[in-house]
């Protein structure tokens, strides 16, 4: 078996991009994400990357915008406030179909909000990133182990499709240490993003890296083709994990943090006789609707957990198409649910449906 | 029989979209020139900005790179750190790099980032139609400001290679012009040490060139030409802010 090292979430995070290969990283300091560019610092002239401390979140993203556009796989990291103003480039990274990986440990707001874990930047991440027609790959693991595994699949996903990933953790997953297993180095092949900007070295045709095209019938049919990905990836890419579903009558739909204490909550309504199951979606965008609308049928309602205020419970609505009732058992602003708050709600929701 | 004038290697055969009379059509030449001879066409990587400039991409001869409104900097930076071998160099307007990216400006100057910036000020906005820039005179008549610049209520031009030159990262700040003959070689010299410096690694290179803007100011080319040499010249005087030699 693989040595396990007890490493804190954002430092775990940082050595595993590192080694999904990840070779620049341009930050800039926010709590409670700021571990990561600190190990970045340390580690990025170790393995012959370029590390950067920008003067702004913009100049950060921006950075990674141009080191995505000359072929490199290139992160940034921060928290709430940090990527909102990162937005505008996550807009151009969309628009000019560069990969790269974005980090947000998720922290209260809205404004300059608290430092505390939340998750209500859910809507942010699957709905309105900024502006434009597009999407990003979300991925919303729920413990340090799942996080330096996904961000392999952030970064190998952004360079198959093209397109900016998010990891979406919270100020939970960052802070707190955990056994991990450090996924072994990946070999990323330098040659192949034949579209990249850096230099024809007299090989071939000059490369444009652009989002502008001024011509409506042109930019439509950049964003039907984008699209057209968006859809391939909602079927192939969507992933989650069950837990006690088989024969739950109530499901619980929880991600990252307040899917583990979700988790204590099934298991304690299962011990007084409630049927409760889970579904944790690991990816939000896309969302696993197939796997809520294949359980709607035998169920008989379900249960949004978040740390926000109730941003999930439409797509679960729309992945049941209505068919079932959805609650929600919420605590917001930083506050931690507790075990304890989930089963009486799920308690409350077993009498009604009796 | 021999050809004395072609269009450079590094200039695509396509028309460009600029106005009759503006300079770009000059900055983009000598920019061109300067990719040439010094024969690094194989490995320079372009920013274009928004404003004017933004088609740049579709006009220079080597990889381009499309930055939003003022990151054309943050972008070239990332290009640097990611490839250091690439020869990186922004083209941008004085909306661009001295109002909505200023930030990107001023701190890849004081980083001593080593690229090329060819800042091109004609004292307004002119993609969208002549509004008030950072750049814009006293007293300037533009879409946003009928009635003159107030200096009193919209605050004083900046002076971009002034402010840059007192920062230590900055290898070249030089202001040149493009209205005569004389003046257009002593642009082309300066662009040519910007990208020099580059390949010698001395750190962040400007070359600020005044210009005009016929259709925005209301004036013929000539007229324009007048103008600027009457007007812009005595507020951003031509010369070498910082040379580190």
């Amino acid at each position: 078996m693989q040595e396990k090292v007890l490493m804190k979430g954002n430092e775990a995070l940082a050595e595993a991009a590192i080694r999904a290969g990840c070779r620049c990283f341009f930050g800039y300091p926010i709590t409670p994400q700021t571990e990561i560019a600190a190990y970045m610092a340390k580690r990025m002239p170790k393995v012959g990357g370029a590390y950067l401390q920008a003067e702004s979140e913009i100049a950060a993203i921006n950075m990674v915008y141009g080191a995505a556009a000359s072929g490199a796989r290139a992160m940034t990291s921060s928290s709430s406030p940090g990527i909102s103003l990162k937005a505008e480039g996550i807009s151009y990274l969309a628009g000019s179909d560069l990969p790269a990986v974005i980090i947000n440990i998720v922290r209260g707001g809205p404004g300059l909000g608290g430092i505390q874990p939340a998750q209500s930047d859910y809507n942010q991440v699957t709905r309105g990133l900024a502006h434009g027609d597009f999407h990003v790959i979300a991925f919303a693991p729920n413990s340090i182990q799942e996080m330096c595994d996904l961000i392999f699949d952030a970064f190998d996903l952004a360079d198959t499709y093209r397109m900016p990933a998010m990891i979406l953790g919270d100020g939970m997953l960052g802070q707190m240490m955990e056994p991990v297993a450090l996924p072994e180095p990946h070999e990323v092949s330098a040659s192949a993003k034949p579209w990249a900007a850096n230099g024809t070295k007299g090989a071939r045709e000059h490369n444009i890296i652009n989002s502008l095209y001024i011509e409506a019938s042109e930019l439509e049919d950049k964003v039907l083709a984008r699209y057209e990905r968006y859809r391939v990836i909602e079927e192939k890419e969507a992933r989650h994990e069950e837990f006690m579903l088989d024969d739950a009558e109530i499901v619980v739909v929880a991600y990252g943090a307040s899917s583990r204490i979700s988790r204590n909550a099934v298991v304690a309504a299962r011990e007084k006789g409630i049927k409760v199951g889970m579904i944790r979606p690991i990816t939000l965008w896309p969302f696993p609707k197939k796997a809520l609308a294949d359980k709607a049928p035998s169920a008989k309602a379900f249960l949004s957990v978040e740390l926000s205020m109730g941003q999930m419970v439409d797509d679960i609505r729309l992945a049941i198409s209505c068919s079932k009732p959805v609650y929600l058992a919420s605590r917001t602003g930083g506050v931690i649910i507790t075990p304890d708050e989930i089963l009486a709600k799920l308690v409350e929701i077993d009498g009604g449906i009796k | 029989m021999s050809v004395v004038f072609d269009r450079p290697k590094s200039l695509c055969d396509v028309s460009t979209h600029y106005c009759p009379g503006c300079t770009h059509g000059v900055i983009h030449r000598l920019v061109a020139e300067a990719i040439d001879e010094l024969g690094i066409e194989g490995k320079t990587v372009g920013i274009a900005p928004v404003g004017c400039s933004v088609f740049a991409y579709n006009y220079f001869a080597c990889d381009m790179i499309q930055a939003a409104h003022g990151r054309a900097p943050a972008v070239a930076t990332g290009v640097k750190r990611a490839n250091p071998e690439c020869m990186v160099f922004t083209y941008q307007g004085d909306g661009d790099l001295a109002a909505i990216g200023t930030a990107e400006t001023v701190h890849a100057a004081t980083r001593g980032e080593n690229i090329t910036v060819i800042f091109v000020n004609n004292a307004i906005y002119g993609m969208t139609g002549g509004q008030m820039a950072p750049t814009t005179l006293p007293g300037q008549v533009t879409q946003t400001t009928p009635f003159g610049r107030d200096v009193s209520a919209a605050g004083y031009p900046v002076r971009v290679c002034e402010m840059l030159s007192t920062l230590d990262g900055v290898a070249l700040a030089q202001r040149v012009t493009v209205d005569s003959p004389k003046n257009i070689m002593t642009a082309k010299k300066a662009i040519l040490k910007g990208f020099q410096n580059q390949i010698d690694c001395k750190g962040f290179s400007i070359i600020e060139v005044i210009s005009t803007c016929p259709t925005n100011w209301g004036l013929s080319p000539e007229k324009a030409l007048e103008w600027l040499r009457e007007n812009m010249l005595p507020y951003y005087p031509l010369g070498v802010y910082k040379s580190k030699d």
